[in-house]
């Protein structure tokens, strides 16, 4: 039997050339010291198969219609055999490529193996940074749901701000001048078709390249990267001291793929999917979109620029980003590349993942968003259930205070916490207040009667820390 | 002196090309390369103008109906549903739009986008506080639909209205976009 495979294989082999075709590349040298620091390209790369895999068996069943695309893909989580575990693992091996290449980028950028004459391997990586980026944002979209229709919307709208070419690109991403039956369409052919090919034909460059320059060796302290003299050197240690790919490199990247795939159908299994929400009702306007976790950040930047430039921040700043992330190797490419003899290199990438993430958790948090769902404020942090200091606290429900503004943790965060507002404003400034609004408050000048006027003031009188309800104070 | 044919570095004779060969290599070559051209400009020029057709597409505004005019209260802003200026026959639940229509007088009538004008996002009406709110970045209007509050650079835009023979009208008009930067 295992002769008749051997010469089955041999049979093949001789015919199709496979060893001849992909033998060089898998024995080809690699450092020696090249060990677990280099496994997150192979794990982007082995998160991206998952893609599209899984891509391929949910379209099976996906109907890129704006009309039917939301019932198929209810159909797909709720009925159909796998459904609810196939979408998991799309969902969470986006995730994991979006993660994979971030710490493929932040390594190289350590280890400084984007200068010469690698400049180009990380530039062709920053473009595969960008569309798997835009794979996130499209497979959102083709959720179709309420919070998919209104982030087009959306999208449109950044779009819009771009000058001179901002409306039409806004018309392109939804597909005419409204979402509608155009709109899926697009982004289906998008998602599917258009960026998966690009990610296809840089993959394939980005891994040429990696074998026509081999693979960095790890940095080492004192021996900076000269253009005159890095290849010869390389060779040389290349040949001195390297072993070959497959399998004293590969195995490494093989148990990392493999833990990531394990991680991918763990969370798929015990977490599930994505919830599909309200149907893409552009007339249902209790929404409340927000993109998935690897572009919350933006959502907070969004948020928190000042308005007076957040035109030029909203286009320019990722614009700007990109471009210096596409040119950084040109503007580096020789000289140290441990990143102790570039301290600013740690600095840059930890100040990338403070950013980042003290972004996400303010865009997880939303602070800035009024509370849609506040309810009216107990009696029990009210202290009175009838008089002037009861209706004060209704009229701070109805007339929608609290949907901004928190008393004892009960309301919205978007203005100040007023559990103690009358420790530090007096009757007079909270009146002023009220009346002409200012600090991003709106005037309630002409919306309060006199009476609910006076109600309400008494009742934020009592938010002091002397004057707390006796349960309160409990 | 005349090199020879052997020891030249002139391709043409390294390769004892007989004379004209090497025009008509070159001719060949931008032959292939204008005809790839050409191949790609027959296939590729439909293809981009099918794509950015919707740049081009700009449906006029279509008159709906949201309403009998008695159904407005004078001073309540409500929610109107109609259909899109130009939906598609596969368009499905995403063919309709909304507004919030707002009865100023007996003949006046407000018809609000619901889009919010800094990122689009849908403006809820909180009627006992007379105010628009926006759920995605915390902006804020007034019930005339001028900025109270929070990021958008402009009012909420509004769609024409009228009243035709009783019956409130709408006129259904492309999203709006904010484009001043």
């Amino acid at each position: 039997m295992k002769r008749f495979f051997q010469n089955t294989w041999g049979w093949l082999d001789d015919r199709l050339g496979l060893s001849d075709m992909l033998g060089p590349s898998l024995k080809h040298l690699v450092p020696r010291d090249a060990k677990w620091w280099y496994v997150f390209g192979s794990a982007t790369l082995v998160a991206f198969i998952v893609q599209v895999i899984t891509g391929v068996a949910l379209a099976f069943s996906y109907v890129p219609s704006s009309s039917q695309a939301y019932d198929t893909l209810k159909f797909i989580t709720d009925e159909a055999p796998l459904g609810h575990f196939l979408r998991g693992l799309h969902y969470y091996g986006a995730s994991a490529m979006v993660l994979m290449v971030g710490a493929h980028m932040a390594q190289t950028f350590l280890f400084g193996a984007y200068k010469y004459p690698r400049e180009m391997n990380w530039s062709t990586g920053v473009l595969l940074l960008a569309f798997t980026l835009v794979m996130g944002f499209t497979g959102q979209l083709l959720r179709w749901d309420q919070t998919a229709a209104w982030s087009v919307v959306v999208a449109a709208e950044q779009a819009g701000r771009i000058p001179y070419i901002g409306g039409w690109l806004a018309s392109f991403i939804l597909g005419g001048t409204t979402i509608g039956g155009a709109t899926l369409s697009r982004f289906f052919a998008i998602h599917v078709f258009l960026i998966p090919a690009f990610i296809f034909g840089f993959v394939f460059l980005h891994l040429w390249l990696v074998l026509r320059h081999g693979i960095s060796d790890p940095p080492k302290p004192g021996k900076p990267v000269d253009p005159k003299t890095y290849k010869k050197e390389y060779h040389e240690e290349l040949h001195r001291t390297g072993v070959p790919f497959w399998p004293d490199g590969a195995w490494r990247d093989m148990v990392f793929g493999t833990a990531l795939i394990i991680g991918i159908v763990v969370l798929a299994i015990v977490f599930g999917p994505p919830p599909i929400e309200n149907p893409p009702d552009p007339s249902i306007l209790q929404a409340d979109p927000r993109p998935d976790w690897y572009l919350l950040w933006y959502f907070a930047v969004l948020a928190l620029i000042p308005p007076q430039i957040e035109g030029y921040v909203m286009i320019l700043a990722p614009a700007l980003i990109g471009v210096i992330l596409f040119l950084a190797p040109i503007l580096g490419s020789k000289g140290e590349r441990h990143w102790s003899r570039r301290p600013w290199s740690i600095a840059v990438v930890l100040l990338s993942v403070l950013m980042i993430g003290s972004l996400w958790i303010a865009g997880a948090k939303s602070p800035w968003s009024p509370n849609f769902e506040a309810e009216p404020l107990p009696a029990s942090v009210v202290g009175a259930t009838s008089g002037p200091v009861a209706r004060g606290a209704q009229v701070f429900h109805d007339r929608a205070c609290i949907n901004c503004h928190l008393i004892e943790s009960l309301g919205g965060r978007r203005g100040p916490d007023l559990t103690f507002v009358s420790d530090r404003l007096t009757e007079s400034d909270i009146i002023i207040r009220i009346l002409n609004g200012g600090n991003n408050m709106p005037a309630f000048g002409n919306t309060l009667k006199p009476q609910e006027m006076e109600d309400l003031v008494t009742f934020l009188q009592t938010r002091r820390k002397g004057a707390r309800p006796a349960k309160l104070a409990q | 002196m005349k090199e020879s044919s052997t020891n030249s570095i002139d391709p043409r004779a390294a390769d004892g090309l007989p004379p004209g060969q090497a025009e008509r290599r070159r001719f060949l070559t931008w032959l292939s390369v204008g005809l790839g051209g050409v191949c790609a400009a027959l296939v590729g020029i439909p293809v981009v103008g099918f794509v950015l057709a919707p740049l081009l597409r700009k449906p006029a505004g279509q008159w709906r109906t949201v309403g009998k005019a008695a159904d407005f209260a004078i001073g309540k802003t409500v929610n109107v549903v109609f259909e899109d200026p130009s939906p598609l026959p596969w368009a499905g639940v995403t063919a309709r739009a909304a507004a919030w229509v707002r009865r100023e007088s007996d003949e006046r009538f407000i018809a609000f986008s619901v889009h919010c004008t800094h990122l689009g996002c849908p403006v809820r009406w909180m009627h006992d506080a007379n105010l628009f709110l926006c759920p995605c970045h915390g902006g804020v209007y007034y019930q005339d639909g001028t900025v109270a509050a929070g990021p958008p650079p402009r009012p909420l835009f509004r769609y024409d209205v009228r009243v035709m023979n009783g019956e409130v009208q709408v006129k259904a008009d492309a999203i709006p976009i904010t484009t001043a930067l």
